[in-house]
């Protein structure tokens, strides 16, 4: 019946102006926060938006923390649009981390980066792939929750690697649970070479490269027949299958893809910065992905704009802890949480309102 | 006597959509009484006003001469209104006592009143002649069953005015009529029917009196007995209905589909389909009549590739279709498609479009793959001037390609649906309940459609439980009942009582 016309909100309400308020209630409480710390809010507001933003070398920084979340928000957006929630991005991007460290360690000291740095991202994203290929292969053929067998899979994964790194990787006579440092062959090339004005930070091709990885999703996810067919799956797998769509094989693939972008994370976060493998180094930036694809509702632009906001609060609020000791970094991680919290469970929180408000200005 | 409903110039709008304007009548205590109208007449609207699911905009409700207002359906039954929703709002492994006091527990332990509710039921059942075991458990029971315990619901909770939704439309012939029965006995006792219909014949039937909605407005309302269908009909829409459609002689061509001795069972081993055989003709319509549920939908999920036959033969133009020894029917759709099947689904929603889709994306809907550039991506330039076409050349209102297509009317859903499937030009076509949810004006469009397909040559497998469609299209009639054929008929034969006692599994003696 015609009545849904106005129980539902238009594209601009809920691609806008709803992850709009999500985020402005989430700063709000934060703000509030800083004020029971004894800071004024206005003025610690300022210092972020200066350090993450107008200064050229905290830009370059939010930057690198926005490439390693646009690959964690790419993976768990396409797993999305195919009606897979992708709980295992963290897991996907720490065994990717391996698979690009086997591939560094194997030839960074005999070749050169032109072929080492294109081997280590194959190797972060095959092993990335592997790790969701079994979620997948049992979401497909088992019909096992893909939730749950992702999230038991991070434990796997952090477990193993644990095992793996401590076991075998550690250098002979170091105490540090970490692979040796690579050789320079495998460092990406920071942007700085071509923009001095982002001065010794480690904004690297990896930007580029996820910009890049962002068009090619976009237009995979709405212009191919491919695409379509995901996106068929995710909303009505009935449809789908009628349509002749091959469900299992759609499931299976979008996971390996998934999983490969979150392998892929591991590239800029490794290869850009620590240039080692360590424990537990992607730090929740899987767990970021989440919050990201909710955000940015699985649209390029979308996640984008959500991994340089996540980026910024993690640069901004390094800095500003450093600025006001009252408050310690850890407020950010509670930021985060915030803004999870407002953006992904509350997503909806203030649709009804905004509904009515939409109803009201059409009549009146 | 004070009626026991009255609407008063009752209008409700949702934003520019009028769904109820004006709406006066009043529905007499003791009486059954019919509303009809067209999908999206304003019907719906109307009972959940009266239900308390939405508040009326303007103008007043009258519950036995007190004007109300229902915020809550808490509020309608305390008043003693009920209502029989059109699908069963039961749960469906619980027992039937349990179903009738959820909701009216009535303290924190079930112990006691258990066994109170239980005489109680029994007493109601014995009193209207409803034929349920309260300790039965829901999916245990019949469709019919199932809505006498959705009745007896209720009743339990001293329901004076019943209201409800379409409830024949899951039910054998057999079933309508004891359900009419106890209708009928209902009125005896001083309860008050409120009947949701839009077949005209039960309207004939049962009703005292009868309000007709047009585009949410009264447009007529009538005592039963001084009027006849037709003016029902004339009301309901507007305009006179053709009788019949125009079509050419029926001369038939070759077999196009040739099944035999196709045979179904699910996991279970329940036998769902059992030697079936069966020919479909190039220029012919073969409609399958049967009560929803007797293997007509798997049959018709098997022939497009939607599921695998347990065995058998299906052959399409003398070539067997290629079921092979797949474990499933991933993908075989897109096959068959490509064999020249075209299938419009029985459930549009469920299988038929993605609602969260626009209307142009719908258009290419299974056929994504002929519509790709080299790069596998689409061509959108193509798309949209076939779009542009087919809404113009199948008349789907509104004509906007960008449209969400699950904002459209059922029968616009339903002619992008048959639009996409004819332009496709298959030569089988294979058509689940056409004109399900479609309103009078858009059914017979959509006939046209398909007849107009048969004349040039396509054969067309038709499911239809509605036997005014059978009688419209086919021509020749094949009656299923519990997954087996019972009968076949031309359509010069066609005979209501006949084919009603084939539907009930009695094969001709």
């Amino acid at each position: 019946m015609t009545q849904m016309k106005t129980t539902e909100l238009p594209r601009w309400a809920t691609g806008i102006a709803l992850p709009l308020l999500n985020l402005l209630s989430a700063l709000l409480v934060a703000a509030l926060v800083i004020h029971l710390l004894g800071e004024s809010p206005t003025e610690s507001m300022r210092i972020l938006i200066d350090s993450a933003i107008v200064n050229p070398e905290g830009l370059a920084y939010t930057l690198f923390y926005a490439s390693t979340f646009i690959f964690t928000g790419l993976a768990v957006s396409i797993a999305m649009k195919a009606g897979l929630f992708n709980i295992g991005a963290e897991g996907q991007m720490y065994i990717g981390g391996l698979g690009l460290t086997l591939a560094v360690l194997a030839f960074d000291q005999t070749l050169s980066g032109w072929v080492v740095i294109p081997l280590a991202m194959l190797g972060s994203a095959l092993f990335g792939a592997l790790w969701a290929f079994l979620p997948g292969y049992l979401q497909a053929k088992r019909g096992s929750h893909v939730v749950v067998t992702t999230i038991m899979f991070n434990f796997i994964a952090a477990n193993l690697m644990n095992f793996i790194i401590v076991k075998y990787l550690i250098p002979e006579g170091e105490q540090n649970p970490a692979s040796r440092v690579f050789a320079d062959s495998a460092a990406l090339p920071t942007l700085n070479t071509w923009f001095p004005v982002f001065g010794d930070t480690p904004l690297n091709i990896g930007f580029p490269i996820a910009i890049l990885a962002l068009v090619i999703y976009g237009v995979m996810v709405s212009r191919s027949t491919w695409g379509y067919q995901v996106r068929a799956t995710g909303l009505n797998q009935h449809a789908a299958h009628y349509a002749g769509v091959r469900i299992s094989r759609t499931i299976i693939v979008v996971m390996l893809i998934s999983g490969a972008l979150a392998g892929l994370a591991a590239v800029n976060s490794i290869m850009g910065s620590t240039h080692y493998l360590s424990l537990n180094f992607p730090a929740g930036a899987g767990f970021v992905g989440i919050a990201i694809a909710l955000m940015g509702r699985q649209h390029p632009v979308g996640i984008f704009l959500s991994s340089v906001l996540f980026g910024a609060l993690i640069q901004g609020g390094f800095d500003l802890s450093l600025e006001k000791p009252n408050i310690p970094v850890e407020t950010f991680i509670f930021i985060q949480g915030l803004i999870i919290l407002f953006c992904g469970a509350m997503e909806h929180f203030y649709a009804p309102a905004l509904l009515k408000l939409i109803n009201a200005t059409c009549k009146g | 006597m004070q009626p026991a409903v009255e609407f008063r110039n009752i209008s409700k709008a949702f934003g520019p959509v009028q769904a109820n304007a004006d709406v006066s009548f009043s529905i007499a205590k003791g009486s059954i009484h019919g509303v009809i109208g067209e999908n999206g007449a304003g019907k719906s609207t109307l009972m959940s006003i009266l239900y308390g699911y939405y508040n009326a905009d303007s103008g007043q409700l009258l519950i036995d001469g007190q004007e109300r207002t229902i915020r809550t359906s808490h509020e309608a039954i305390d008043l003693g209104i009920g209502m029989v929703h059109q699908h069963f709002m039961l749960v469906e492994n619980m027992t039937v006592l349990d179903n009738v006091m959820l909701g009216a527990e009535g303290g924190f332990t079930l112990a006691g009143k258990r066994k109170e509710v239980e005489k109680a039921l029994r007493e109601i059942c014995t009193r209207y002649r409803l034929d349920v075991d309260p300790l039965a458990t829901i999916h245990d029971l019949s469709v019919g069953a199932q809505q006498r315990v959705e009745i007896l619901k209720q009743i339990y909770r001293s329901a004076n005015i019943l209201i409800l939704d379409e409830p024949t439309a899951v039910l054998t012939a057999q079933e309508t009529a004891s359900l009419f029965e106890i209708l009928r006995l209902f009125k005896t006792q001083g309860k008050t029917i409120i009947l949701i219909t839009h077949k005209l014949q039960e309207i004939m039937d049962i009703t005292d009196q009868v309000t007709v909605l047009r585009a949410g407005r009264v447009s007529g309302a009538v005592a039963t007995a001084e009027t006849s269908k037709e003016q029902l009909a004339n009301m309901m829409v507007g305009r006179p209905i053709e009788g019949n459609l125009p079509r050419a002689p029926f001369k038939p061509g070759a077999a196009v589909l040739k099944v035999s001795n196709l045979q179904l069972q699910d996991a279970n081993k329940v036998r769902l389909l059992a030697d079936i055989d069966l020919t479909v003709r190039a220029g012919e319509i073969v409609a399958i009549a049967g009560v929803s549920g007797n293997g007509q939908s798997e049959l018709m999920e098997i022939l497009s590739g939607m599921r695998l036959p347990t065995s058998g033969q299906v052959e399409l133009e003398g070539k067997p279709l290629p079921f092979g020894r797949r474990a499933n029917a991933d993908g075989l759709p897109a096959t068959f498609r490509e064999l020249g099947i075209g299938h419009v689904p029985e459930d549009r929603l469920r299988d038929g479009v993605i609602k969260d889709f626009s209307v142009m994306q719908n258009t290419v809907f299974g056929y994504q793959d002929r519509v790709r550039n080299r790069w596998g991506l689409f061509d959108f330039d193509a798309i949209a001037k076939r779009c542009a076409h087919l809404l113009q050349a199948f008349d789907v209102r509104p004509n906007n390609p960008d449209m969400r297509i699950g904002l459209l009317s059922g029968g616009n859903q339903q002619k992008v649906v048959i639009a996409r499937e004819v332009s496709a030009q298959p030569k089988l076509m294979l058509v689940g309940q056409p004109t399900r949810g479609v309103d009078i004006g858009t059914i017979e469009s959509i006939h046209t459609q398909l007849l107009r397909l048969r004349d040039e040559g396509v054969a067309i497998l038709l499911v239809s439980v509605e036997l005014e469609e059978v009688r419209a299209l086919a021509d020749r009639i094949v009656v299923m009942s519990g997954g087996r054929i019972t009968g076949e008929l031309n359509i010069d034969e066609f005979d209501t009582t006949r084919i009603g006692l084939l539907m009930g599994g009695m094969h001709k003696s």
